[in-house]
Parts: structure tokens; C-alpha cells; sequence
């Protein structure tokens, strides 16, 4: 960590103004070298200066700089921001500037980890940051920033705290067996604690799957037959959200083909290998690479010929979602129905026609309520917010039922207790209490460019 | 003259330390203040209890001899925490406090290789940083290659009973005056500790009728592994129950600023775990009343020691304390109960082998370490003696890790986070507790013992049939099916088990919890030890939560694989937070393993350090 690392701090693309954070020991002597202005090395801390960003005398940009000397700054080592005015190539050609100058390019989360190895934000908030700075809409954003404030922390505090408290009453059983100051903890007094506990925790796990869909959005797959009216519905639904179709690499390292906002959760339509090109992917990738991407999705839109009888791969597709959010589009409506209404298992279908399309209406409808979209957005976010402390969430869940298993099966008490603490320190874990080697690793290598 | 290894005191420690060096050969010398005191027990007359009783029977595998000698003096004995699972069970006896140290002594004097001064040691002979020897009071010098100091709480003892100080170890022994000053001196940081005992009372001036009776239990117990049981069980002393009273509770809190503690008269710092009376009242103010323990601490003498009574309260407060408690109205007083605050050096200060890191080859243990308990202080003496031995030998240091033994988790658990009160085990300091029980403790470490040399061939055959008799059993278990026959069911169902659905092998058929090796009689003829039928029955039970405790444990000793550099310079490792890393300077710990259980290193830190250990190597 004794090198100075750069990177484009902003999504690229989005906005006008694109940002360069330089971080580490020599990033003001590194940006001065290509800064024409004011001389930044002797400026005070925590000021911005304009200037020009010039290679070989030639003016590249026009530009802000901010200077954040250490250690109040984010990774509390000296930080320089550039920002950019110049667009994508423009903002390119200083990133190379400065890196040509004697900075590294920062690895994918180079910036939260150092800010968190130089003990500037806890895991949990080194976690949220990341969620902060990806952060697309605006419920995403609420969640991000509870996370930060140690909102998530908390929670699990209490809650190591309340299954602390129930370990050292058993303890105090075991070291000081004779003495009648404690109760006697047997597995009957245990249960009914953990099943508090088996509960709390259930409704975290409960509440965070729904922050996923906040943060990650709702991963979408459009799916039929050629020419049943896939790619209509697509673009009706994309439409009416222009402004906000990109092509851009989404968290979920899909390839994201559209991306609309729904109740302010965003719906990533799934590439499907070009469903708009050939319009006929079931037979183009066959009906195996459907199932496994119906296996990735979140909710699958299954779109039927009202005009036309099941075949065999339909009726495969469908037996395939059974484990899935469906929406059965049954499309053509305004032709005859030879389709056989009874054949279809699924609860949630939707007319539409290719003409008008004015089924699109209920189809998002449908979506609100499959999703509880409404009600997300009035909750309190309480939820963990990311795949690593909802996995660890759910093995410590998972533990608390093998000490319920446990105390069915009578198991001594004392070793019951040996479940319940292991169940602690997972929790210990989330907010990095407890110390496991790959958790580092894992974390900073899911980090996102530059952020 | 000169030896190979001199032990300081004679304490439960000193012993174990002093036996351990002349048996592997050393000429060794124990020098004592009083060799009548020697293996005295100034405070509670038991010896065991959880975790403790562990760490007697690790002792044992080991090949020290405190469970030997306590087997031959028990007054009374007791498992603890029957009711609950094997992982916790432990041994504790009421010791006889004249004939344990009496079969100490005569252990110590028919001891080849070892030889008994009594005198005081008030300086070391240290030449650059090496310990080469002792200076008695008389000035007289001792030369050896490695030095065990096992001074208890003889530094700088000082009595306390209200505002009264007097300057004395327990029973009126002399206190060595200048060795701490001398330790202060070649740099150790010495901190102050407190510790108490309560009252010794008449037996014969207790009105019995108004306690009730705690009785040893009815079946004989023995904490050797090479022991059989020494007494019969209707011979056992019984203990008694009493409570403290209201009236009990109202003269603590008038005279409360009568107490040395209370009334700011003590400097050393207490244990938690161990409250004197005036402690318990006032943190406790809702609790109606406190139990006590009535025990007798000999056959050959009158006092019975009040368990739970401790107190530095003034001598005329504690006969108006002791006559409020029932049965104790007219109870003469023996000895009145005092605080003792001592010196002790920091144990962060040690390796892990016990040798200090401040003079090469000088040893401590028992309570100059920071730690409370006999059974603590044999423990560490016999480590500590163990590798004083192997250090002149040149031998690798013997160093139980966290999961082998009790002992383990107390050495690493002084060395690695320090102490700040006397320092008592308890089971909820181990993390593999159910690794570490009372009845595998010679599976755990008597092949270290043979290897180190104190458990001959003869003990050690026969623990390597007690092995090779559990993996019979254990086979015998797994080889024999039992069908749903009829008969089969009726019998499983008459013990109160259900009926079988399909084959099964007994082993298997044990997991169930209400059926016991006892009853798999019906099938197979079980001629085995008790011993070995227990430790089948734990292994077999237990398998599925003993396999989940290993699997957590390899998960420490892949850290524990990663070692840090005897010379590393923590300045170098950039970043680290700057708490970390004076920690880390001082503890200077062997492992990843160890600095992560450091308190104030985070993972953070951690993390940090690993990457800069790969670096190193890379470079």
C-alpha cells in the first residue's frame, strides 16, 4: 500500500462530469505534473482549484481539482479528485495522463479496501460503500446509507448480545456447578430463547432477500417460441422507460439488454443471447440453455400463442419455472384461442394482443404484487444488504436449527452450547468481529472498478 | 556448587517443576522457605473442580504428580456436572491439608537427582541476559543452567484485615522483600495482585443441626490414571451447607469502610470470579442470601474452612459476621480470614515454553505468572520444569496447543493476552471444550509424556492397552448388525427404546440416547474396562458434535502453521493500527494463530500482516 493508485470514480457514461480519484502518497505530486493552475503541492487541505489538465503544453480538459490531504480522507491517505468535463474519451485520456505519471491502476475495490485497512470504516461499512457507490435508484440508496451509519450493525449487535447473554448463563451452570445464584439452564429453558433468537434472525434473512431486489434489481427473463410477440414486449416495456436504457454491466455481471424502474426497483431484463435479433431463442439456444437461464432468473415473463395449442417444449419450459416467479403473457389475444387455459399451472396470466399491447399495464401490475413492490418501499430497511452477510445470515439460521435438533434429539445442554456460540460468531463475522481468514479476500475481490 | 536446574518455592508449582527436572535427569535443586511447608494448601482444602479437575488429570498424563498424591489424600470426592454432558464433567476432592503435603514431601525427598534447601532467594545471578544462577539472603550464590521461579505469592506479601497491614506470606511465612524489585530491575514490569481467604473454624463449636449435609458421592473416584481408589466410600468426610442471613448482610453494609477493600486500604487488583462477602452483598444487593460451604481440612486437626465467606473486614467485625450465620452462633474462630496482595510479573512477558523472554533460561509459573489455583500452578510448574529441562538439552519446548489441553489454553491464554487479575481456568475459556474432557486425557498427552520421558514403560503399556481395547470394542460395535426380528423389537422396546426398521450395527444403535453399552449385552459379551466402555460410549454418542469441534479446531491450526519471524519488526508492517502493533511488538506472538487472539489486533490488522508476510517471503 506504499503506491499511488488511480481510477475513474463515476459510472461512465452517466452524467456530464466524470470524476478521477488519485489516492496515496505522491497522488498531488502526481497530478500536479499535468495540472496547469495553481501549484497543488502547496495548497491547503480540503480546497478545490480550476485548472487545465495539458500534455505537452496541448490543454486536454477543463478541469476541478480537489485536494484531501491524509488522514481525513476516505482511505486517510492523500486523495486528489479531478473532476472531468470532457466525456468518456477525454476522461479516458487524463486517467492515462495521470497513471503515465506514476500512479497504478486501482484493482476492483482498491479504494474501500484500503479505507478499511487503514481502519477508516468497518467491514460492514466498507460493504456499504460499495452499495452506496452503486446505488442506481433511490431505495437502493436508503439501504446504503443505513448500512453506513452502522444501522445493520446494530441489529446484529443486539442480537449476539441477547445470545451472548443466554451462553454465559449456561456457562456459569458448567464452571460454578454447585452455586444456586444462576438458574440451571437445561434444554428445555434453552429452546424457547432460541427460538426468539431463530426467529429475529429469520426476519432479517426474510427482509434482506427483499434488499436484494433493492440493490441488485429483479432479474428478468423473457421467454417463448419464435414469433410469439417476445421482442413487442420488450421494447413496450422499455418504451415507456427510455431515458434509462443503457448497455451497461450490471452488478449481477449479466449482461443487463434493458433496464426499466418499477416502484423504484429496477427490473434487468436479461440478455438472452439477442432476443430482439432472432426473436426465436428457444430455438436458436435450445431448450437446455433456456432452463438454466430460467434457473439464474428472478422472474420469468413465459409469453404463449393464445392462437396456438402447447407443444412439448412449452409445456418443458413451464414445468421449468415451477420453482420460479412467473408471469404467463398469453399474447394474440385478439385471434382465436386454440390454447388450452387448463394446461397452464401458473396463477398469475396476462392477456395482451400484438397490436396494442395493452396488457403491458397489467403486466407491471403483476409485478408490483408478485414482489410486494409496494409494501418494499414503505418498510424500514433494515436488512443486510449484500450476498456475503445474507449467506452468513443464513448459516448461522441454519446452526440455530441444528441446536434445535439438537435439543430434540436430548443432547447435553453443555454442548448445545457449543451450536449456540458457533451460531455467535457467524454473526460476528457479518460485522466483522470474528476473524476468518477468506473474508478479506472474498469481500474487496467483488468490489466494482476504482470505487 | 552448581546444578542443572534450581526451582524457587515450593508450592504446588515448585513441586511439579522440581520433580519434572530430576526425573528427566537433572541434578536439580528446590529451594523453599520453609520445607515444612512445602505442597501446602493455604487456602481452600479442594483440589479439582471444572476445568480444574481437567487440568489434575492432564497433569497425570503428563507424568506430573499432583493427581497421584491427591489420590492418596482425599477426604472426600465428587464428579461435577453429572447431569450434564461427559465435556464437562470433572473431579474435585477435599484434600487433607496434612498428609497431601506430607506425601508431597516424601515424594520430593526419595526423588532421585533432587535436592531440598530451605532458605530465601532475594537476587539472580544474570550475566548478559542469561540466568546463571541464585543469591540466597545470606548472600550465599547458587550457580545453575536454568532457574524455575515459582514464588507463589511470597512477593512482597502483605497481609490486610481492615486497616491493619502486615508485611508476611500465608500461615506467617516469611516474604521474600527484594526479588521483585531485583525482577523490576532487569526489566520485568511487575504488577500488584489481590487474593483472600476466608475463616478457619472449630468443628466441634458448629450446631450441625442447622446445616445440611454434602456428602462425597457413593461411588470411589481417582484422578490417576494408574490409580486404584485409595479409600472407601463410607469413609468420606462430609461437607455442610449454610446460608448467610439478613442480619449477616446488615453488619457487611454498617462496617463496610472497615474493610481493607472498601476502605481503600488494597493496591492489588482482585478476581472477578472470586468475590470476598462484602463484594457479593453490595453487587448483589437483591439477593436475599449467599450459600456457604462448611470444609473440613483435615483429620488430624479441628478448622473447617467457610467456602464463600472470604473477606478483608477487621478481626472484631468478622466474629460479629461469622456468629450471625445459623449453626455458627457460638463457633470459636481459628483464624481470621485476610487479603493478601502480592507481587507478579506481566506474563505477556513469556514464550510460549514458559521461559521468560527478558533472561534466557529463567522460567516462572503458578502465581508469579498472574494466575489463582493449585491446580493452575502445578500445570504450568510441570510445563515450565518440563522445558527448563529440554532448553539446556537443547530439545524443542513442549507446547500443548489450544485443542490438546486445558494446560494449552491457560499458557497461550497468559502469554497472549495477559492478565489483570489472578487468573483462574474455566471451561468457558477453552473453545474445544468437548476435545478436551476429563476422561481422554490420557489419550490426549500421554504419548507426549512418554516422549518427554516421565511416563516409563510400564504406565505406558498399559495406556496403549486401554487404546488398542477401545478400538476393539469400537469394531466390535460396527461389526455386529442386529436385525428387526421380533424378538429383537420386544427386547428394544422392554428398555424403553423403538422398534427397529431395518438392520442396523450396534454401533449405531448406541446413538440412540436412552440406550447404553449395557444394554447391547443381549448381543455381544462385553468384557471390557469401565474405562474403555465409557470412552466407546462418548466417542460413539458424541461422534457427530466431536467431529464439528475437530473440523473448527483445524481451522485455528492452519493459522497456527503460519509463523512469524522470531526478529520481525513490526515498524516495517505499514498500516497496522498503531495499538496493534505496540501489541504485537510486545507479545511478539509465534503464529498468525496467536496474534489473532490478541485483544485490540482486529482482523483488519491481521490481514494486514499476512499480506506483509508474503511479501517478505516473496522478496
Amino acid at each position: 500500500m506504499n503506491d499511488t493508485i488511480a481510477a475513474i470514480s463515476t459510472t461512465l457514461g452517466v452524467g456530464a462530469i466524470s470524476i478521477i480519484r488519485v489516492s496515496g502518497k505522491d497522488s498531488i505530486k502526481i497530478v500536479n505534473k499535468i495540472f496547469k493552475g495553481k501549484d497543488l503541492e502547496k495548497v491547503e487541505s480540503h480546497t478545490i482549484h480550476y485548472g487545465h489538465i495539458v500534455e505537452k503544453g496541448e490543454t486536454i480538459d477543463e478541469v476541478l481539482v480537489s485536494i484531501m490531504k491524509s488522514p481525513k480522507t476516505f482511505t486517510m491517505e492523500d486523495i486528489v479528485e479531478i473532476n472531468c468535463h470532457g466525456g468518456i474519451s477525454t476522461t479516458n485520456k487524463v486517467l492515462e495522463l495521470v497513471l503515465n505519471s506514476g500512479a497504478r491502476l486501482a484493482e476492483p475495490g482498491e479504494f474501500t479496501k484500503r479505507a478499511f485497512l487503514n481502519g477508516r470504516i468497518d467491514l460492514t461499512q466498507a460493504e456499504s460503500v460499495m452499495d452506496l457507490i452503486n446505488s442506481k435508484n433511490e431505495s437502493k440508496r436508503k439501504v446504503a446509507i443505513k448500512g453506513l451509519n452502522g444501522y445493520v450493525s446494530n441489529i446484529i449487535r443486539n442480537l449476539r448480545q441477547q445470545i451472548l447473554e443466554l451462553l454465559a448463563s449456561i456457562e456459569v451452570n458448567i464452571d460454578y456447578p454447585e452455586y444456586e445464584d444462576a438458574e440451571v439452564m437445561t434444554n428445555e429453558k434453552v429452546k424457547p430463547q432460541i427460538s426468539d433468537i431463530k426467529e429475529k434472525l429469520h426476519k432479517i434473512i426474510n427482509e434482506s432477500e427483499n434488499g436484494k431486489i433493492l440493490t441488485n434489481g429483479i432479474k428478468t427473463i423473457i421467454i417463448g417460441k419464435p414469433n410469439v410477440g417476445k421482442s413487442s414486449i420488450l421494447n413496450r416495456l422499455l418504451d415507456e422507460e427510455k431515458a434509462i436504457v443503457t448497455n451497461i454491466e450490471g452488478t449481477t455481471r449479466d449482461t443487463v439488454e434493458g433496464n426499466i424502474t418499477i416502484n423504484g426497483v429496477s427490473l434487468n431484463i436479461i440478455d438472452t443471447a439477442g432476443i430482439r435479433e432472432t426473436n426465436d431463442i428457444v430455438e436458436k439456444i435450445g431448450v437446455e440453455k433456456s432452463l438454466s437461464l430460467i434457473n439464474d432468473a428472478d422472474l420469468v415473463i413465459l409469453v404463449l400463442n393464445n392462437n396456438e395449442e402447447l407443444k412439448e417444449e412449452d409445456k418443458k419450459i413451464l414445468s421449468a419455472c415451477s420453482e420460479k416467479k412467473t408471469i404467463v403473457v398469453i399474447n394474440k389475444n385478439d385471434l382465436d384461442r386454440k390454447i388450452n387455459i387448463d394446461e397452464i399451472p401458473y396463477q398469475n396470466i396476462i392477456y395482451t394482443n400484438t397490436i396494442d399491447l395493452n396488457g403491458i399495464d397489467s403486466l407491471k401490475e403483476k409485478i408490483v404484487e408478485l414482489f410486494n413492490l409496494n409494501e418494499l418501499d414503505q418498510q424500514d430497511y433494515t436488512y443486510l444488504s449484500n450476498v456475503r452477510q445474507i449467506s452468513l445470515a443464513k448459516e448461522a439460521y441454519s446452526i440455530l436449527e441444528e441446536v434445535e435438533n439438537g435439543i430434540e434429539s436430548e443432547v447435553p445442554v453443555d454442548m448445545i452450547e457449543i451450536d449456540i456460540k458457533r451460531a455467535w460468531e457467524k454473526l460476528g463475522e457479518i460485522i466483522g468481529e470474528t476473524y476468518t481468514e477468506e473474508l478479506i479476500d472474498q469481500l474487496f475481490s467483488q468490489f466494482c472498478l476504482g470505487k | 556448587m552448581k546444578y542443572d536446574i534450581i526451582v524457587v518455592g515450593g508450592g504446588h508449582a515448585g513441586c511439579e517443576a522440581s520433580l519434572a527436572a530430576a526425573r528427566l535427569g537433572n541434578k536439580t535443586l528446590l529451594i523453599t522457605g520453609n520445607i515444612k511447608n512445602i505442597a501446602d494448601m493455604p487456602c481452600n482444602p479442594s483440589i479439582g473442580g471444572p476445568a480444574k479437575g481437567i487440568i489434575v488429570r492432564e497433569i497425570d498424563a503428563l507424568g506430573g504428580e499432583m493427581a497421584n498424591n491427591i489420590d492418596h489424600s482425599c477426604l472426600q470426592v465428587k464428579m461435577l456436572n453429572t447431569k450434564k454432558g461427559p465435556a464437562v464433567r470433572a473431579l474435585r476432592a477435599q484434600g487433607d491439608k496434612i498428609t497431601y503435603p506430607k506425601a508431597m514431601i516424601e515424594t520430593i525427598k526419595n526423588q532421585e537427582n533432587l535436592e531440598v534447601r530451605e532458605s530465601l532467594v532475594e537476587d539472580l545471578i544474570v550475566e548478559e541476559n542469561k540466568i546463571k544462577g541464585v543469591i540466597l539472603e545470606n548472600g550465599e550464590k547458587i550457580e545453575a543452567e536454568a532457574v524455575v521461579l515459582t514464588t507463589g505469592t511470597y512477593l512482597k506479601a502483605v497481609i490486610l484485615r481492615g486497616d491493619k497491614k502486615t508485611v508476611s506470606g500465608p500461615h506467617g511465612e516469611r516474604p521474600s522483600k527484594f526479588l521483585s524489585d531485583k525482577l523490576r530491575e532487569y526489566g520485568f514490569t511487575i504488577q500488584r495482585l489481590k487474593t483472600g481467604t476466608p475463616q478457619r473454624i472449630d468443628k466441634n463449636s458448629i450446631d450441625y443441626s442447622k446445616t445440611s449435609l454434602e456428602p462425597g458421592d457413593d461411588v470411589t473416584h481417582t484422578f490417576s490414571f494408574d490409580n486404584e481408589p485409595l479409600y472407601k466410600v463410607e469413609d468420606q468426610l462430609p461437607c455442610h451447607l449454610i446460608y448467610t442471613t439478613k442480619e449477616t448482610h446488615e453488619i457487611i453494609m454498617q462496617n463496610l469502610e472497615k474493610s481493607s477493600m472498601y476502605g481503600g486500604y488494597v493496591e492489588g487488583i482482585g478476581p472477578r470470579y472470586c468475590p470476598s462477602i462484602e463484594d457479593k452483598v453490595v453487587r448483589f444487593k437483591d439477593k436475599e442470601r449467599h450459600q456457604l460451604f462448611l470444609e473440613p481440612e483435615s483429620l488430624y486437626y479441628d478448622d473447617i474452612y467457610i467456602q464463600g465467606f472470604s473477606t478483608s473486614m477487621p478481626e472484631e467485625i468478622q466474629d460479629l459476621m461469622v456468629h450471625s450465620l445459623p449453626g455458627l452462633e457460638n463457633a470459636k474462630i481459628l483464624k481470621y480470614a485476610y487479603a493478601i496482595e502480592y507481587d507478579a510479573i506481566d506474563p505477556l512477558q513469556l514464550k510460549q515454553s514458559l521461559e521468560t523472554k527478558v533472561i534466557e533460561n529463567l522460567f516462572t509459573a503458578g502465581q508469579i505468572n498472574g494466575t489463582s489455583g493449585y491446580e493452575e500452578a502445578a500445570g504450568q510448574g510441570l510445563i515450565a520444569g518440563i522445558n527448563a529441562s529440554r532448553k539446556i538439552h537443547n530439545q524443542d519446548s513442549l507446547i500443548l496447543k489450544r485443542n490438546e489441553a486445558y494446560i494449552g489454553v491457560l499458557i497461550d491464554d497468559l502469554v497472549t493476552k495477559g492478565t489483570k487479575e489472578p487468573y483462574r481456568m474455566l471451561t468457558s475459556r477453552a473453545e474445544y471444550r468437548l476435545l478436551l474432557r476429563h476422561d481422554n486425557a490420557d489419550l490426549r498427552l500421554r504419548e507426549y509424556g512418554h516422549d518427554i520421558g516421565l511416563i516409563n514403560e510400564e504406565r505406558y503399556q498399559k495406556f496403549k492397552l486401554k487404546q488398542e481395547k477401545i478400538e476393539e470394542l469400537n469394531n466390535l460395535l460396527k461389526q455386529t448388525k442386529v436385525t428387526p426380528t421380533k424378538e429383537n423389537n420386544e427386547y428394544l422396546e422392554s428398555i424403553g427404546s423403538t422398534k427397529l426398521l431395518d438392520g442396523i450395527s450396534l454401533y449405531d444403535l448406541l446413538k440412540r440416547p436412552e440406550i447404553t453399552i449395557q444394554n447391547l449385552k443381549k448381543w455381544i459379551d462385553i468384557d471390557f474396562s469401565n474405562e474403555v466402555i465409557e470412552q466407546v460410549e462418548i466417542q460413539d454418542k458424541y461422534e457427530g458434535y466431536i467431529k464439528k469441534a475437530n473440523r473448527e479446531a483445524e481451522k485455528m491450526l492452519d493459522l497456527e502453521k503460519i509463523k512469524i519471524p522470531e526478529d520481525i519488526n513490526y515498524d516495517n508492517v505499514h498500516n497496522l493500527a498503531s495499538e496493534a502493533r505496540q501489541k504485537l511488538s510486545t507479545i511478539r506472538p509465534t503464529t498468525i494463530a496467536q496474534a489473532s487472539r490478541i485483544s485490540g489486533v482486529n482482523p483488519a490488522d491481521i490481514s494486514i500482516l499476512m499480506v506483509y508476510l508474503k511479501k517478505e517471503k516473496r522478496v
